[in-house]
């Protein structure tokens, strides 16, 4: 579980990027942070996991002060934590088998029959075969974005953050991006924090959703509420795709 | 301004990089890979310029000392005292420089801008040190060695050049070169070499690491790093000069 009180970012002086944001991401739950392009959503998540430090407000992992802790202290938590970078950010210089046992060479003592298996273990939870000894620059998009999500797990993270995980995915891959970290979050019963602009994903995997807009949230809620809300910024947001529109009349129409 | 924000932040750098490190056996293997690549690399490119510059010292010393009050062999001395005291460890490490610092400028300043570093922080790495630490530790190990070698390849050169032009004679070169040799002037050398080591490997990481923006960006580090660790190179010649000289 991780919470989040009054989180205030800004990068310029009178200009907040992020207004008083307080939040609940549940465990065992994929917790969709949605919002247009621009509205904050990189920057929540990158207050979250602590690359950017919120100019005001606390978070909480599991009752810890995030927020509060020095470097070292940190260290304990972000070893719990695996994240999914919007360009997916794997080491290029080495292979995709030196990339997900990166972590565990760093934290663990495993040995090398044990971290091997837990590669073959990890690379297959994301579908992907013989591909130990590829260079990232050697895989699709769609493999990247699998292998990252490999490194993620390879830990066995208690909180996991996507940001972004199936933009530029043609939608069966997208969809399959999002099934698998659904999965996993229910599988491994981890905190997922999942960073989207993507309808299809809220309505696929969205356990809890949160809506920012220009760096206020807006609304909380499932994504059962998503689609009967009055919220006005919502609805836009919501309705913006003809496809959309059209489920939306033949609702209406139906009922 | 600007100028002390940057000695400021570099300050802070070093202190993350001084952390205790996570793994040691990772470092370890860091290291002896940063020694092939840094050092070894190198080597070609050390050895070319300094036979050459050792044959060039010898003949401009010749040409320019021709006079009958100072001995032959004088020649040979201050060949060997150039090659010793300046030209090995400041001008190599100034290749050094151009070479391994913009080499690591590049490599970090991508693994910046493609969200690498955060992909290590994220993880609990402490990312400075682990990519900037085996650097600086390998630089200090075998940047020394080919200083060393450059000196016996640039004296190499220096006899080469006596031998095969009629500028000063042999015997009175080779006396030179070993006249009134001093360990210390090694010793110093060494001093020196190990500090600009320091100097190239930690600010090229510094402009590396605080990149910002893409390609573009990249290259500028890079350049960035070459520029400044030749500047402090040189500012800390004339400095550790003054003081371990007087
Ligand atoms: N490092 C930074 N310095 C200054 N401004 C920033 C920085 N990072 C983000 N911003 C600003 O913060 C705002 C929110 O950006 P953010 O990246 O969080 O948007 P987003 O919701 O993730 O958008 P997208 O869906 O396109 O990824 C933008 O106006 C952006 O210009
Ligand atoms: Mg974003």
């Amino acid at each position: 579980m991780i919470r989040t009180e009054n989180i205030w970012k800004y990068f310029e002086d009178d200009k907040p990027v992020l207004r008083n944001v307080s939040l609940h991401f549940e465990q065992g739950k994929t917790n969709l942070i949605i919002g247009r392009s621009g509205s904050g959503k990189t920057v929540l998540m990158k207050c979250l996991v602590g690359l950017l430090e919120a100019d005001k407000g606390r978070i909480f992992y599991d009752d810890r002060d995030f927020s509060a802790m020095g470097f070292k202290a940190r260290k304990v938590i972000r070893k719990e934590m695996g994240m999914l970078f919007q360009g997916a950010a794997l080491f290029d210089s080495m292979t995709v088998e030196d990339n997900i046992t990166f972590p565990l060479n760093m934290f663990t003592r495993m040995s090398r029959t044990e971290k091997k298996k837990r590669v073959d273990f990890c690379l297959d939870r994301v579908n992907l075969g013989a591909v130990h000894g590829l260079l990232p620059s050697e895989l699709s998009g769609g493999m990247k974005k699998r292998v990252a999500i490999a490194r993620a797990i390879s830990i066995k993270p208690k909180y996991l953050f996507c940001d972004e995980p199936n933009s530029g995915l043609d939608p069966p891959t997208a969809i399959l991006i999002d099934k698998l970290i659904s999965e996993i979050t229910h599988d491994f019963n981890i905190t997922t924090v999942v960073n989207t602009h993507d309808m299809n994903s809220v309505m696929e995997i969205g356990d809890t959703v949160a809506f920012i807009h220009k760096g206020d949230l807006w609304w909380t809620g499932s994504k059962d509420d998503v689609l009967h809300t009055c919220n006005k910024q919502l609805n836009e947001f919501v309705y913006a795709t003809e496809l959309m529109r059209t489920i939306q009349n033949q609702t209406q129409e139906g009922e | 301004m600007k100028l002390f924000y940057h000695i400021g932040r570099y300050f802070v750098l070093l202190w993350l990089i001084l952390q205790k490190p996570e793994k040691t056996s990772i470092y370890r293997r860091q290291v002896i890979a940063e020694m092939d690549y840094l050092g070894l690399d190198s080597l070609g490119i050390v050895a070319i310029v300094s036979v050459f510059m050792g044959a060039v010292v010898t003949i401009q010393t010749a040409f320019n000392t021709d006079h009958p009050l100072l001995p032959a062999y004088a020649i040979g001395f201050a060949t060997r005292q150039a090659i010793i005291l300046e030209f090995s460890p400041t001008v190599i490490s100034l290749i050094l420089a151009g070479k391994v610092g913009s080499r690591v400028a590049s490599e970090i300043g991508t693994m910046r801008v493609t969200e690498q570093i955060d992909a290590l922080e994220v993880m609990g790495v402490n990312a400075a040190s682990y990519l900037i630490l085996p650097k600086v530790i390998a630089s200090v190990i075998i940047n020394p060695a080919l200083v060393i070698i450059s000196m016996f390849l640039g004296i190499s050169g220096g006899y080469m050049a006596a031998a095969l032009t009629d500028v000063v004679p042999l015997s009175n070169f080779t006396y030179g070169i070993l006249f009134e040799f001093s360990q210390f002037d090694i010793l110093y050398a060494l001093v020196k070499t190990i500090i600009f080591a320091i100097i190239i490997a930690s600010v090229s990481g510094y402009f590396g690491f605080y990149t910002r923006g893409g390609a573009l960006q990249v290259g500028h580090s890079s350049t960035k790093a070459v520029v400044f660790s030749s500047i402090y190179i040189i500012l800390f010649n004339l400095i550790l000069t003054q003081i371990l000289l007087a």
